[in-house]
């Protein structure tokens, strides 16, 4: 990394440092501020597959998800059997010592890492040989059919959901909890960044987006596509099930639909998201998923009942007049700052067109 | 896993029964659906929504003291006035986009539609009682209550209707030209918004008889609209678009497929059996065409 700009460097050091400093200046808004480094991991990826690759996907969900339930079931089945905790709701018959609630966490966060991927991996070849909007409802149905499938199944709880181990009974001090979870989710939201970064830098991308552009024509070339639309999916499926086990361990209860495949919200969220800042852009996701939530978070309070019917028309209105986002506006506007070089005689002749 | 089906025939005969005429429901649903893809290359995801809020419509009679049947005749007017306002509203703007625009577009407006209803009618499970009874088929071991009956009926009439009306009248004519070659269609004097409107209208309609039949026959809530779409969605692209008797077919086979599931999986299981049947019939044709080096499109 040698050749961030000094520019850059004071950026990146000031974010850091902000985003370190964060739960104790707004000491209030831990939980908040974990959402939004989760929203921020979940739109950067998204803009993996939908952004770069073209491939518009809702089964990220899907990772999500099932990083969720491994998680909680690897925090759980390492000590305790998981089918008598699920029966009893995981309340008082078994407690995790603190050792026990970290080890558990940790291998947890791996194992739910590690295997979306490789979930990713074996559907990739069958599910990335559809295209556009085929690709868009086999992934919604996916997500969907893991929800349903997940709400029938009894060792992980079945319908009534999947307490997860609560934070150790000798912390009970409820600022560790909140810190414990916003540093996981910030440092888990500093390495998909870099991640993201790193792939915007390589050839990589570069595969990715002739993919994304053309990918007939992508393939003629002599590039293998299907093997880096599978390397890019589980990249995704990487990161979105460490986000999702550490959203897991933060509400602390696991319902099928409404919390691990809640494509409903979260499916769309992230979609929304990473439109709204501009798709295949590096801060695009970024800046959409920070105005998304406090939009939200602010929205959400003031029509409490009403917030399904704004978020409703909240998608139609950036899907219909704002396909480009933000940062496609700004381009837009000042495409100089880009690096676009523009001809100002061109310009003025389209105009004219016009 | 349940394979008691296959250890009794009258079972059998009952689930095949129940899932031909529901099948039929859905070939209705998917025609609409068929409709609209074909003619403004649009992907409705509110589709299943605009079912449920015809059934509400239906329903609302019912508890007015209206024969919930009449909603067949009733729900489809008012509904097809809900599909023109929409088109004005969303759809005329998505029409000539990206795919994903609409896929994402009508998936806010299916959010809305829910939550509306939701407000509206509240999140209960419930149904228009018919009160036609059933009728006892082989010695009273296979049972059909007779408002099935009436809604495969209804449905098979309605479609009927609708390809006379789309081969003769002067609408008809300017939709399948419009579906053929809009700009064409364009040039030699179609108004084609008009034609856009007029087929998102008639779509509409058409759910609206398929919700009404519904509130008689299964049962509503304004969260189950999602899976009708999918439905939809897999009998189209099974059955190929323009093709209403592949369509039926198609939908009659689905319907068998989810009565069957329901009984051998559980019914805990049959809306996942679903969505998983769309991913499986996806893959499928998937592999089908890239043994030619095709893909899907």
């Amino acid at each position: 990394m040698g050749n961030i700009k000094q520019k850059d460097l004071i950026l990146y050091s000031g974010l850091i440092i902000l985003g370190l400093a964060a739960p104790y200046l707004f000491s209030a808004f831990k939980v908040q501020l974990t959402y939004l480094c989760v929203l921020i991991v979940l739109a950067m990826t998204w803009n993996l597959q939908g952004g770069e690759m073209g491939y518009n996907t809702f089964g990220n969900i899907l990772f999500y998800g099932l990083g969720m339930y491994l998680t909680a079931s690897v925090q759980v089945g390492m000590f305790f059997p998981l089918a008598e905790w699920t029966e009893s709701g995981g309340e008082k018959t078994f407690v995790h010592t603190t050792t026990q609630y970290f080890q558990g966490i940790g291998v947890g966060l791996l194992v739910a890492a590690i295997i979306p991927a490789i979930v990713a991996g074996a559907i990739g070849y069958a599910i990335l040989g559809l295209r556009g909007h085929y690709f868009a409802i086999c992934t919604l149905g996916l997500g969907i059919a893991a929800g349903e499938i997940a709400g029938g199944i009894e060792i992980i709880g079945a319908g009534q959901g999947f307490t997860t181990p609560p934070f150790p009974a000798e912390i009970v001090d409820n600022e560790a909890r909140g810190k414990f979870f916003y540093f996981l989710s910030f440092a888990l939201l500093i390495g998909t960044f870099v991640f993201v970064k790193y792939i915007y830098g390589s050839r990589f991308r570069l595969i990715l987006n002739a993919i994304r552009d053309n990918e007939d024509k992508a393939e003629a070339m002599g590039i293998q596509t299907m093997k880096y639309k599978i390397v890019g999916w589980m990249c995704s499926a990487f990161f979105c099930g460490l986000a999702g086990g550490i959203m897991g361990g933060l509400i602390g209860y696991i319902d099928s639909t409404d919390v691990a495949f809640d494509g409903r919200e979260m499916g769309v969220f992230m979609v929304l998201m990473a439109i709204l800042g501009g798709k295949g852009t590096l801060w695009g996701p970024v800046i959409g998923a920070t105005l998304f939530h406090f939009f939200k978070e602010g929205l959400w309070t003031f029509i409490l009942g009403w917030q399904y019917v704004a978020l409703g028309v909240l998608i139609v209105v950036i899907v219909v007049y704002f396909p480009e986002g933000l940062m496609g506006w700004l381009r837009e506007k000042y495409p100089e700052r880009f690096g676009e070089v523009i001809d100002e005689k061109d310009r003025k002749a389209q105009v004219e067109l016009k | 896993m349940d394979f008691l089906i296959f250890k009794a025939p009258m079972l059998m005969v009952q689930a095949s029964l129940d899932g031909i005429l529901l099948g039929i429901l859905f070939a209705l649903i998917a025609y609409g659906m068929a409709l609209q893809w074909g003619v403004m290359n649009i992907i409705n995801i509110a589709q299943g929504d605009l079912v449920i809020l015809g059934g509400y419509i239906a329903y609302t009679m019912y508890l007015a003291g209206i024969h919930p049947a009449w909603g067949v005749i009733v729900s489809p007017i008012i509904m097809y006035f809900v599909g023109v306002l929409l088109y004005k509203l969303v759809i005329n703007k998505v029409v000539d986009r990206d795919l994903f625009i609409s896929i994402l577009a009508t998936f806010g407006i299916a959010i809305v539609f829910q939550q509306l209803m939701n407000f509206v009618f509240g999140a209960d499970v419930v149904v228009a009682q018919s009160e036609y009874g059933t009728t006892m088929l082989f010695d009273n071991s296979v049972t059909l209550p007779n408002s099935k009956i009436f809604s495969a009926f209804i449905s098979v009439l309605y479609a009927v209707a609708l390809v006379i009306y789309m081969k003769k009248s002067r609408l008809g004519r300017a939709i399948r030209a419009t579906a053929q070659n809009a700009r064409a269609a364009k040039i030699l004097g179609v108004d084609t918004e008009k034609v856009y409107a007029a087929t998102f209208g008639i779509n509409a309609a058409l759910c609206g008889i398929a919700g009404a039949l519904i509130s008689i026959t299964l049962t509503l809530h304004p969260y189950v609209g999602l899976p009708y779409t999918v439905r939809s969605f897999m009998i189209v692209i099974v059955a190929g678009l323009g093709n209403l008797p592949a369509v039926a077919i198609s939908g009659m086979g689905l319907g068998l497929f989810e009565e069957f599931a329901d009984y051998i999986l559980g019914t805990e299981f049959r809306i996942g059996a679903v969505f998983m049947l769309l991913v499986f019939i996806l893959v499928y044709r998937r592999f089908k065409l890239s043994k030619k080096r095709e893909y899907l499109k």
